[in-house]
């Protein structure tokens, strides 16, 4: 796709939750559980309300179509605060920090007096109802191109379990995030921007590490087109996928646009009730229904079952709007006959709505409430249809496709959060901060300092263990012997399914030393590493695959297994040595250099010879 | 400049549009087009236009004549708060009509009366008031209200509930409503409360009580007898607590089914009559380890004094002098105790019997505000030292039981 001719716009949004000691507003720990720790469940019902500016959002306007009723998990580790049932404390001045201190190396202003706001969020994440956010910097650059807006400090959502319910544990972890102008313009270029913002986030070493901990939102648009927000991209490679999947949707609803122009396409007001049409079908999703409602589109035939992104159609958009009243989805005759709608009551159905050839009738069932709520957003969307492209707030599909969310939210949903002051930052306090070193300048450092291979440097300074290398290398370890075993020995027994994630850095620490001392063979750090992730201590660990063979040991072995061979090694002359090696090795494995036992054996071997 | 105008700013390296909403100790506050609100020094914005008021139109109250009719009296606090956006501060200013109106569902459960005999926080509640409100409930009941929710501030709602509960013999249920969290909030209390106290005062009950969460859900409301309730949290939904008893109803939710405990007073079982004469000048008084006589000295002026005492009903043997001589001088001492659950007796220990011998009247299990309030209204009633004591230790209203059941 030419994105320049299209005029591509995209910015992004990138939320990152930060490490620190306590949450934002209260003083829980930034502690993720598993839901079968929950000590207790609070059930809640949640509604819009007006803004200061007397307007309700239409985003939470539109969250208010169902009755919202919702469950939270409690734990030992959260409080009343995140329960709302006791006011916010004063913000986490440790969070803070790290947020000036990112605005920093992002080159931003800091905001003179910062106020906490409350983000109306009524789809049951936040147990308020909103979520509280502060402007804290504005006015940066990434990297060389791109402008960044504005950096805000916010409280993390609750965890959704199921479609109502909520895990407690994570709402209130400190989140910043920072906004980038619409300044890019390929796919590509999104992504690039997004893993500088990221290297920037993770050269302070004080935020999360690990799934979920970053997210990305994209904002698209092309000419004609909308602005589109696409949430919760969480992988980097994805994006380039997801904006061009976003281009193509909007490329081919444009496309629908003007076709449904040219044809003259019309929309009625309202549906009808066609529950009785049906009271015999196989269909067994319309047979239970209470209630079936139903619209003709003029002009939409073969346009509501176009692919308008790969897996999607605009059948699909009409379905996501239908759902927020409470239906399974919709049926259209693009699509029908099919799901035990037979060919018959197709014609019945289109003689009814008075639908000729060139229109497309939708269906929808469910309670009476829900049947009428969903065709009039059915409608509603066909008609937006007929306009081009409707302003969305959207969630990533899986593979890179999208679905609707709810309409993109106006400056109305957010309001003065009462209960927490007015915050000065002072230049003593931006002054103050000490800027970390950049991870992309550490791996030019490691390389230059340590002789490492760049691409292996560059590895060692993204990863979550650099402090770890730092302080290893730091007490005289080599650092090759770091690197193999950080980079090399964790990563092949995490790709044989062994969690080293568990392992306290120290404990790493201590087994290198204790190799670099000799007191513990190098080969046997997987196996001592395996048996510490399998739950054994550090000690135990280590003892659990044997003594160090002193090299008087092993001679003794070696002549021991030369003897009981004589005959193999005179057969076979030098060549014997592979063999010979490995029924060695099975003895030794783990307990002393390879090298060494090597060396050994083939002195042996070469004096029988 | 006045709030909503159109400002420009510069927070950053670009300039930008925002709203002015207030100026305050020399910082501007602008909201800006991402809704942002953010402080900068209020010299460096620069005014390029007013804003256009585009306030919604409130919906009608609708009123459907053929539903029971309540009455709403409204008094303030958080159920009626507003967050006024221009200073940041949540204050109490919306009434009893805006309530109806924020909540639709009230239209279907009954058609209301509303007035406002004052408008408050509660912390700033004064006893003249609770007579100014006893009459105005007072009409309300004489004019024909099926039950009568008096919307309050948490903080003196047991208070208020309590001394209406001694002022007023009620045929229909006064029921005093709150809330926890602020009306602006989408997760408040407020909307549940209220729906739970017009379905209590439409059930059949005939006393004062106050409607809260019963739990931290939004499940069940408690109504709770209002001698016996009493404020037991600073913050949570469920903050009151019927002490001594169970509650006298409970009220489930959304489905607003109302089950009365055997014990409550039903609708009708008196008439309706008003006795509003108080005696203001009564104090509370916590005794405390270390509490020197020469505070006692000052309450020289109160015509009556409660004291939440220790355990049983004690205070240290050394203000017992002081107590003998403020009751030599008129004043009625009444004991309550610092546990609140349980009963006083100053008949086991030789400092209670002390007290006793100097004139303090024992509370009994009184809830220490319930006593309080109480003394203001016998003392209004009677000077007569008997009658006082007598009028102290008789169940009126429900703050005294003659046994304690356990479990409670």
């Amino acid at each position: 796709m030419d994105y320049k001719a299209l005029g591509l716009k995209a910015g992004i949004e990138i939320h990152q939750q930060l490490n620190t000691e306590e949450k934002l507003f209260c003083r829980c720990p930034t502690l993720l559980r598993n839901v079968e720790e929950r000590n207790g469940e609070i059930q809640r019902y949640l509604r819009a309300t007006v803004s200061e500016m007397g307007t309700i959002d239409r985003a939470a306007e539109e969250e208010m179509k169902q009755m919202r009723f919702f469950r939270y998990y409690t734990y030992d580790s959260t409080c009343l605060i995140e329960n709302d049932d006791e006011p916010p404390t004063p913000m986490n001045p440790e969070a803070l920090e790290i947020a000036l201190t990112i605005a920093r190396l992002l080159s931003m202003t800091p905001i003179r007096q910062v106020h906490t706001m409350r983000k109306m969020v009524i789809d049951g994440s936040n147990t308020t109802g909103f979520q509280r956010t502060a402007l804290i910097a504005v006015d940066g650059v990434a990297g060389s191109t791109c402008q960044i807006e504005s950096l805000c400090l916010e409280e993390e959502a609750a965890q959704r379990v199921t479609a109502a319910t909520f895990s407690l544990d994570r709402l209130g972890i400190p989140l910043v995030e920072i906004t980038t102008a619409p300044c890019m313009h390929t796919p590509e270029e999104v992504r690039d921007v997004a893993a500088y913002i990221g290297m920037i986030l993770r050269s302070t070493g004080r935020v999360k590490r690990g799934l979920g901990t970053i997210r990305q939102d994209v904002n698209i648009s092309i000419r004609e087109g909308a602005r589109i927000e696409i949430k919760g991209v969480q992988e980097l490679d994805l994006i380039p996928e997801v904006v061009s999947r976003e281009v193509q949707r909007q490329v081919h609803l444009l496309a629908i646009r003007d076709e449904l122009i040219r044809r003259g396409a019309a929309i009625p007001e309202d549906g009808i009730d066609l529950t009785d049409l049906f009271r015999s079908t196989k269909s067994s999703i319309l047979k239970k229904a209470a209630c079936i409602m139903g619209a003709s589109l003029t002009g939409f035939a073969g346009l509501v079952g176009r692919e308008i992104q790969p897996g999607r159609r605009l059948g699909s958009e009409m379905s996501d709007y239908a759902k927020k009243c409470g239906v399974g989805g919709i049926f259209h005759t693009d699509e029908l006959p099919a799901y035990g709608v037979t060919e018959q009551e197709v014609a019945a159905l289109r003689e009814r709505c008075g639908a000729g050839p060139d229109d497309c009738v939708v269906i929808v069932s469910g309670s009476h409430d829900q049947a009428s709520c969903a065709i009039r957003l059915v409608l509603k969307r066909a008609r937006m249809a007929c306009e081009g492209i409707p302003e969305e707030t959207r969630k990533m599909l899986p593979e890179g496709s999208s679905a609707y969310m709810r309409p993109l939210p106006g400056a109305a949903r957010m309001y003065p959060e009462t209960d927490i002051l007015p915050l000065e930052i002072t230049s003593e306090m931006v002054d103050g901060i000490t800027l970390p070193e950049l991870l992309s300048e550490k791996a030019r450092r490691y390389a230059d300092e340590y002789g490492i291979d760049e691409a292996v440097a560059r590895q060692i300074a993204f990863s979550e263990r650099f402090t770890l290398f730092e302080e290893a290398v730091g007490t005289g370890i080599k650092p090759s012997l770091v690197a193999r075993t950080l980079f090399g020995t964790l990563r092949e027994l995490s790709r044989d399914g062994v969690d080293c994630g568990g392992i306290p850095d120290e404990e790493i620490l201590e087994l290198l030393k204790r190799v670099d001392a000799g007191s513990v063979a190098k080969e046997a750090m997987p196996d001592i590493l395996r048996a510490r992730a399998g739950g054994a201590d550090l000690e135990g660990a280590v003892a659990s695959v044997g003594p160090v063979f002193s090299v008087a040991d092993l001679e003794e072995i070696v002549r021991r297994i030369v003897d009981e061979r004589q005959e193999f090694i005179r057969e076979r002359g030098d060549a014997a040595l592979g063999p010979v090696m490995g029924v060695v090795m099975k003895e030794v494995r783990g307990r002393i250099d390879g090298q060494v036992v090597a060396d050994v054996l083939k002195r042996s071997i070469q004096e029988m010879l | 400049m006045k709030a909503g105008d159109r400002v420009l700013c510069s927070p950053g390296r670009e300039e930008t549009e925002g709203i002015f909403i207030a100026e305050r100790e020399g910082m501007a506050v602008v909201k800006l087009k991402s809704g942002y609100n953010i402080g900068v020094t209020a010299s460096d914005i620069q005014f390029i236009g007013a804003g256009d008021q585009n306030r919604v139109s409130p919906p009608d109250v609708i009123q459907n004549p053929n539903l029971p009719l309540f009455s709403i009296i409204s008094t303030g606090g958080t159920i009626a708060s507003r967050v006024d956006y221009r200073t940041g501060a949540v204050t109490s200013q919306s009434n009893a009509e805006e309530i109806i109106r924020a909540i639709p569902r009230l239209g279907a459960l009954g058609q209301y009366r509303t007035r406002q005999p004052f408008t408050t926080l509660s912390e700033n509640i004064q006893p003249s008031m609770w007579m100014d409100l006893a009459r105005a409930v007072y009409e309300e009941i004489t004019n024909g209200a099926r039950g009568v929710i008096v919307t309050h501030g948490t903080d003196t709602m047991a208070y208020s509930a309590s001394a209406l509960s001694f002022m007023l013999t009620t045929p229909v249920p006064v029921i005093f409503v709150g809330s926890q969290r602020s009306a602006d909030r989408p997760s408040s209390d407020n909307i549940m409360n209220m729906l739970c106290s017009v379905a209590a005062a439409g059930a059949d009950l005939g006393e004062v009580a106050v409607c809260m969460h019963a739990t931290a859900n939004d499940d069940i409301c408690a109504i709770h007898r209002a001698t016996r309730v009493r404020k037991m949290h600073t913050s949570r939904r469920d903050a009151f607590q019927s002490i001594g008893i169970p509650p006298i109803a409970t009220v489930t939710y959304p489905n607003l089914l109302v089950s009365t405990d055997r014990d409550a007073i039903r609708r009708a079982s008196n008439e309706a009559s008003l006795a509003d004469r108080l005696e203001e000048r009564c104090s509370l008084i916590s005794f405390h380890p270390g509490m020197s006589p020469a505070i006692l000295e000052g309450y020289r002026s109160c015509r009556g004094i409660i004291i939440t005492g220790t355990g049983l009903g004690h205070t240290s043997t050394e203000l017992i002098g002081i107590i003998r001589e403020l009751i030599e001088d008129g004043t009625t001492v009444v004991m309550t105790t610092q546990c609140l659950r349980g009963r006083v007796c100053d008949r086991v220990y030789d400092t209670g019997r002390d007290l006793m011998a100097a004139g303090v009247i024992e509370g009994e299990d009184m809830l220490p505000e319930t006593a309080l309030v109480k003394l203001m209204w016998v003392l209004g009633q009677t000077d007569e030292p008997d009658e006082i004591k007598r009028m102290m230790q008789a169940n009126l209203k429900g703050e005294i039981n003659r046994r304690s059941a356990h479990g409670l």
